[in-house]
């Protein structure tokens, strides 16, 4: 038995040299410099872009820091106060825990359906299998936007209508599909002889699943998962729609709330957008490596 | 066949059906936590909308709620100017969104595909309005265009333009302020799939086509773009439903004005459903925006002859 699983072995063995010729192309490159476009001809337009995408996050980060009155174009002497401002008197302190709650716990739950789901679309052949592909392919054609009359009714029969579950849950959903065909994709990736080499090993499909495939799919998971907590993290629609009670609201209602104020206070509302941008910045910072890596793996090919 | 030699030992004569039933049942198991809560939450909702849109159904006048047949329907079809005008604004929308995130997100590939000092840095920073929400690109742009304190104030005492210039309030310009806020959030969508792709080109086929004497145009036309055809299909299609269906943005930036000049359809229905509280015609909407979207993109599939090569 095992001398079969070892069967497969010289092919991972045979695999290995790919990676050595992009090296030496890298060599022969360097080697040849007039086959790369001009140093020019790459940092012109990618400055240019940059700067594109730098100047609405300095307005933003100007307007939170400088003084109020101020028109200076540097934010100088910094002051704290609209952040003071924001995070006691305007309820971003209460927003943020509720947005964090409602972040985490649809990424935990995506992740742990799409991760079933998409493990069955991968590794079996059942009759509704075609079916429930086209109908994940189908939900993401059906507008959140338009759901938001129909999924009300629901939550109120449900009575979770102002309970953070709603938004969750809504989320979730309207979350899956996507994330379970990324998944399967990247499931598919595994080699399935992996796993049964460790099924005859004497681990059941779940241990087997745990030990051998999970740890392959982190790429693949840390991008769903991060997907999921970014978007929910930043949709707005469920939470104004669903979430009635200013305790229970989310950052991305409180920025509207602010927005759409009388006498609109551009610090506090900078100030704001600073809190609302920070946590997705730094969980992108950690994740663009996998998530680049993470698409090349599953959705691309998948 | 090997696990039910694992599970029973003691049974070598019924292998086969012990491993079809375990397999057979298995699948279903891992699908149900997924599929019951897309039935619930997405299946049921679907069909009350279609429930709805053949009624009148307006929470603020119930003696006139009732059965309506295909009148809303007609309504839309023949006696509505405004759901041909959002219909018309939302093509537009999708159009040049769609078409400018790819050029933009694919010439930013190509670029940051490049080796050069700082690559690292700035992709993350390139990449970085990606996690940005439309409620957030709102609140940013608000402040860059705001006539008083926004940046053409700036630009006027540089001597550029004119005071109080007011792009959002201006029926003329309000489009492609609307346009620029989006690009800025969206284009890293675009970036971020087409470079995934293209990492896995084969760097063997620039080669031969380097020895065979193709330039970098030719190359690009004849083995990067063919290589990135399905990633481009793909993500171009999820896009375009993906910014149909978007109200963020919109909804907070201009708030469909001025003058309903920026009303995509979702938002008419939003505004429809939830402020006038016509359920059953915003229904009806819902259900004609839903059909020319999976028209539309059924169409798209068909024609660019998507994954037409390997299956």
């Amino acid at each position: 038995m095992t001398t079969v699983s070892l069967g497969h072995d010289p092919r991972p063995a045979t695999d290995e040299p790919p990676p050595a010729p992009p090296a030496g192309g890298a060599r022969r490159r360097r080697r040849r410099p007039h086959d790369e476009p001009p140093r020019w001809q790459v940092l012109l337009p990618l400055g240019l872009y940059l700067l594109f995408t730098l100047i609405p996050f300095y307005w933003m980060l100007l307007f939170a820091l400088r003084e109020p009155g101020s028109d200076s174009l540097v934010p100088w002497p910094v002051t704290g106060q609209h952040f003071e401002k924001v995070w006691t008197e305007r309820g971003f302190d209460t927003y943020f825990v509720n947005s964090v709650r409602v972040g985490v716990a649809t990424m935990l739950m995506t992740m742990l359906v799409a991760l079933s789901g998409g493990y069955a679309l991968a590794r079996f052949r059942f009759r509704l299998r075609m079916p429930f592909m086209l109908a994940l392919l189908c939900s993401q054609f059906i507008p959140g936007a338009l759901m938001l009359v129909p999924l009300f009714e629901v939550f109120r029969e449900l009575r979770l209508l102002n309970s953070l579950w709603s938004v969750i849950l809504a989320e979730t959903v309207f979350q899956l599909p996507l994330s379970m065909i990324l998944i399967s994709g990247f499931i598919r990736n595994v080699p399935a002889s992996l796993e049964e080499a460790a099924w005859v090993d004497g681990c059941s499909r779940l241990r087997g699943f745990l030990a051998i495939v999970l740890p392959l799919l982190r790429p693949g998971l840390v991008a769903v998962g991060s997907f999921a907590f970014v978007h929910s993290w930043n949709h707005f629609l469920f939470a104004l729609m669903f979430l009635n009670s200013n305790d229970k609201q989310t950052i991305p209602v409180g920025l509207n709330t602010l927005i759409g104020s009388d006498s609109v206070d551009l610090g506090a509302l900078a100030a704001g957008g600073v809190v609302a941008a920070v946590p997705v910045v730094i969980v992108f910072a950690f994740i663009q490596r996998w998530l680049i890596t993470g698409f090349s793996a599953g959705a691309v090919k998948g | 066949m090997a696990i039910a030699h694992q599970e029973r030992p003691a049974r070598p004569k019924r292998p086969r059906r012990r491993a079809g039933s375990t397999s057979r049942c298995l699948p279903y198991l891992l699908i149900a936590p997924a599929g019951l809560l897309m039935l619930g939450f997405i299946a049921y909702p679907m069909l009350s909308v279609l429930y709805y849109s053949l009624r009148d159904h307006n929470a603020t006048k119930p003696w006139r709620n009732g059965f309506a047949g295909l009148d809303n329907f007609r309504e839309i079809l023949t006696d509505d100017p405004f759901f041909w005008d959002t219909l018309a604004f939302s093509a537009r929308w999708v159009f040049v969104e769609v078409g400018l995130q790819l050029v933009f997100g694919l010439v930013l590939a190509l670029l940051i595909n490049q080796t050069f000092v700082g690559r690292g840095l700035a992709r993350a920073l390139v990449f970085s309005p990606w996690a940005v929400s439309g409620v957030l690109t709102s609140t940013i742009w608000l402040l860059l265009y705001n006539p008083s304190t926004g940046l053409s104030r700036y630009l006027a005492d540089a001597g550029i333009g004119e005071y109080g210039t007011s792009v959002l309030a201006d029926t003329g310009t309000v489009f492609w302020g609307a346009v620029v806020a989006e690009l800025w959030r969206g284009v890293p969508f675009f970036a971020i799939l087409i470079l995934a792709d293209l990492q896995s080109v084969s760097k063997d086929l620039y080669e031969a086509a380097g020895v065979d004497g193709a330039g970098r145009l030719r190359r690009f036309w004849h083995i990067t773009l063919p290589h990135l055809r399905d990633a481009i299909v793909l993500s171009t299609l999820l896009r375009a439903v993906w910014e149909f269906n978007n109200v963020d943005l919109l909804y907070t930036l201009t708030g469909g004005g001025p003058a309903g000049r920026t009303t995509t359809l979702p938002l008419y229905v939003a505004q429809t459903g939830i402020d006038g509280n016509e359920f059953g015609y915003a229904a009806a909407l819902t259900t004609v925006a839903f059909v020319i979207l999976l028209f539309c993109s059924i169409l798209y599939l068909r024609l660019s002859k998507f994954g037409g090569d390997d299956r």
